[in-house]
């Protein structure tokens, strides 16, 4: 049976300002699910939520995974059950190299109820498919002993995250802007890479401003956020219309939620920064 | 197996730190009163059989620790009672050549510590000093037949008496600080070793030095002469048993790299929380000569050592690799000297410290450049981790330059865990213990990364055990 991710009826507040005001969504193993909206209407808000981001305080409302509540569980507990997020601005950790890196996150999410100090999975097995995903995703091979993100540019950091991803093969992996900031073939890298990697065991929410990662990542739903609220839902098509025509169509529609995004801006023009 | 091990000291608790335990200690063989005046001195003379000068440089040294005032500056030593104190314990009858004829308690500290392992797999001599005295010691053959001498100074005292008296006291006279002139009172064992001309010591020599009872004061004297275009890397790792009141470790460490040589002394020092570790480490490195100093410093309750080079020639070289860990009720106040005392040397120094619990790390450190030592250079950046909001970090860099001639670089900066970096290792998995533990391992990265792997394993290996149940 496949998994199931729900979200229900989530509010959340950061720095006791509320951001999310009522979000429901279900994202099966196996869909591609879009998620679109103007700046500061929540999207990265839900994205650092569902992966347990401590500033990120959940006021009311439900994150479950197969019947699992994960409001209580730290990132790692989440991580362990298949959660998994593309950051937008992937961190350095100086010293730390790739490989290490990875090869303890690996053993982790493949062995959740690993303790501290107990072994790591075989570094000849892990060198290899290492080795082999790095390939695919056309990246040389020397980044595995370069340290995490550390003098990356823009489109490595971004190919870092999808390699995390190929490496953990999370249930849920949502990508948070990883095609901004990037080049026209950085973006067909990573949008070919995450066609490869997303199959029935996985289900997607990606983030994006841009359409270039749903044509090769064709959303089965486009849900349109304003306001903290999801105020449409659609296919593939509603993603093209808001491509083109942005959100002034969008705003007409839901006039309510778009009195309140501009409210919002006037108050607090800096809480699209913490968003982030 | 629970028969083989020395006792546990559950009534105080040894915490995290897995070399608390301490052995009996009714089979010694002596063991002076506590305190110290002449008489101890004279003692511990007598007990050695020393030749009169080295008594006399004892009762001279004595006299100039009651003269000197104890140290304002650097940390806390209100509670440190030198009348409280052993000044000399001898466990065994004297230094074997085999662990088996090592008294068994004794013995099976050191096969805790994994002393006769390293030994087989990687070591090219060792000395094991428990308590005062070196009980164990051992030399690879061919580098005896090649004139390498690595013995306790006791022993060198006796053996090669012209050599001592031409070196010993040089680098650091007894007059130059207050632990300093105690050790040189009270010294006992500690190495002695000389790399003839030439000679080149591809594996590490190795000295353990331990502390079992409880109020001890340990005083080793170290010296070694590289002599030209020979090379030692010498490592030193200490530990002691968690008592409730405190020992003291008071070493002096001399050291002179002639011509051409090249010496690299690391200490992996993880003293229980209990020990005072006042050391005064001085090397003096002669023309195009490299000496280093790889100084690790995880344990203690209160640490001041700042490892110094004397720049003496053109084309001498210093450097200093310091890696200090504080966490609950230590205190680090680590650092490095460089002199240039001649044109045309150079010195680095990359300082790395953590502090977390309340602890506190510090970097304090010197470098100065006589009126005729141009055209030098000397880089010192250091960096400092701080894990928590009620740990502490302090920076203390002096400069003492009195021309233009010359370039000095420093460079200095605090951060803290971020926590997005924390939330981005978690959420790949990572518990925060060991995210934590990940990105310090990290931080001291650049430092471990120069020692041998034996020694590298062992720092990440004691720093993992430093995070061990500290975040939360």
């Amino acid at each position: 049976m496949s998994s199931l991710l729900k979200i229900t009826d989530l509010h959340v507040s950061v720095d006791e300002k509320p951001i999310l005001k009522g979000v429901s969504l279900e994202i099966r193993q196996g869909e591609i699910h879009a998620l679109m909206g103007p700046n500061g209407s929540g999207k990265s808000t839900l994205a650092y939520t569902l992966v347990g981001h401590p500033k990120y305080e959940v006021t009311s409302g439900m994150i479950e995974i197969d019947g699992v509540p994960l409001n209580d569980l730290d990132p790692c507990e989440r991580a362990r059950l298949g959660m998994f997020l593309a950051f937008q601005y992937p961190v350095t950790i100086p010293g730390v190299k790739v490989a290490d890196f990875l090869r303890h996150a690996v053993t982790n999410i493949r062995n959740p109820a690993r303790k501290e100090g107990e072994s790591l999975i075989p570094m000849r097995d892990f060198r290899k498919e290492l080795k082999d995903r790095m390939e695919e995703l056309g990246m040389d091979v020397e980044f595995a002993r370069r340290y995490l993100n550390e003098g990356f540019s823009g489109g490595e950091k971004k190919r870092m995250e999808i390699l995390q991803l190929a490496m953990l093969q999370p249930k849920f992996a949502i990508l948070d802007e990883t095609d901004s900031g990037l080049d026209s073939d950085a973006v067909r890298v990573v949008s070919e890479g995450l066609r490869k990697l997303a199959g029935p065991q996985m289900g997607v929410l990606i983030i994006t401003h841009h359409e270039r990662l749903l044509e090769y990542n064709v959303p089965q739903f486009t849900h349109v956020i304003l306001a903290g609220r999801i105020v449409e839902t659609g296919d593939a098509s509603l993603a093209h219309e808001l491509h083109n025509h942005g959100y002034a169509a969008v705003r007409q529609r839901h006039p309510a939620e778009a009195a309140e995004e501009q409210e919002h801006q006037k108050v607090a023009p800096k809480a699209v920064a913490v968003a982030h | 197996m629970t028969t083989d091990v020395p006792v546990l000291d559950d009534e105080i608790g040894v915490g995290d730190y897995q070399y608390g335990f301490h052995d009996p200690t009714d089979k010694y063989v002596f063991k002076s009163r506590r305190g110290l005046d002449r008489d101890i001195v004279h003692q511990i003379s007598e007990m050695k059989s020393e030749p009169m000068w080295m008594r006399e440089f004892r009762l001279e040294a004595l006299d100039l620790f009651y003269s000197k005032p104890m140290p304002t500056w650097g940390g806390d030593m209100s509670e440190l009672d030198f009348q409280n104190m052993f000044y000399f314990v001898k466990a065994s009858q004297g230094q074997e050549k085999s662990w088996d004829d090592v008294p068994d308690d004794i013995r099976k500290t050191y096969d805790r510590l994994g002393i006769p392992e390293a030994e087989k797999k990687y070591l090219a001599g060792v000395k094991a000093q428990y308590e005062s005295e070196v009980v164990y010691g051992s030399l690879q053959e061919d580098l005896a037949k090649q004139g390498v001498i690595f013995t306790d100074t006791d022993s060198a005292v006796r053996d090669y008496p012209d050599l001592v008296r031409e070196y010993f006291g040089t680098v650091i006279p007894s007059a130059d600080n207050k632990f300093a002139a105690l050790n040189s009172a009270v010294w006992s064992g500690g190495s002695f070793i000389y790399v003839p001309k030439g000679v080149k010591i591809e594996f590490p020599l190795q000295a353990y030095f331990r502390i079992n009872t409880q109020n001890m004061g340990q005083f080793e004297r170290t010296l070694i002469i590289v002599d030209e275009g020979a090379s030692v890397h010498y490592v030193e790792g200490c530990t002691a048993p968690t008592y409730s009141s405190d020992s003291l470790h008071s070493a002096v460490v001399e050291i002179l790299v002639k011509r051409g040589g090249r010496c690299r002394y690391t200490t992996i020092q993880n003293w229980s929380n209990n020990v005072y570790n006042l050391v005064t480490k001085r090397a003096k490195a002669y023309g195009d000569s490299l000496m280093e100093w790889v100084d690790g410093n995880l344990g203690s309750k209160l640490t001041m050592k700042y490892p110094a080079i004397y720049l003496m020639e053109p084309g001498a070289r210093g450097e200093t690799l310091s890696i200090a860990f504080a966490g609950k009720g230590q205190h680090q106040d680590a650092g490095a000297k460089m002199v240039h005392c001649a044109p045309y040397t150079s010195s680095r120094v990359i300082s790395k410290s953590i502090s977390k619990d309340g602890g506190r790390a510090g970097y304090r450190g010197l470098v100065k450049a006589t009126h005729d030592a141009h055209h030098c250079k000397s880089n010192v950046v250091c960096d400092a981790l701080i894990l928590d909001s009620h740990s502490r970090s302090d920076t203390y860099p002096y400069i003492e330059v009195n021309h233009d001639n010359l370039t000095i670089e420093h460079e200095a900066s605090v951060s803290k865990i971020a926590e997005e970096q924390l939330l981005y290792l978690m959420s790949r998995g990572m518990s925060e213990t060991e995210a934590s533990a990940m990105i310090v391992t990290g931080f001291i990265e650049p430092l471990v990364k120069e020692l041998p792997m034996e020694y590298a394993v062992e720092m990440n290996r004691l720093i993992e055990l430093q995070m061990e149940g500290s975040v939360g």
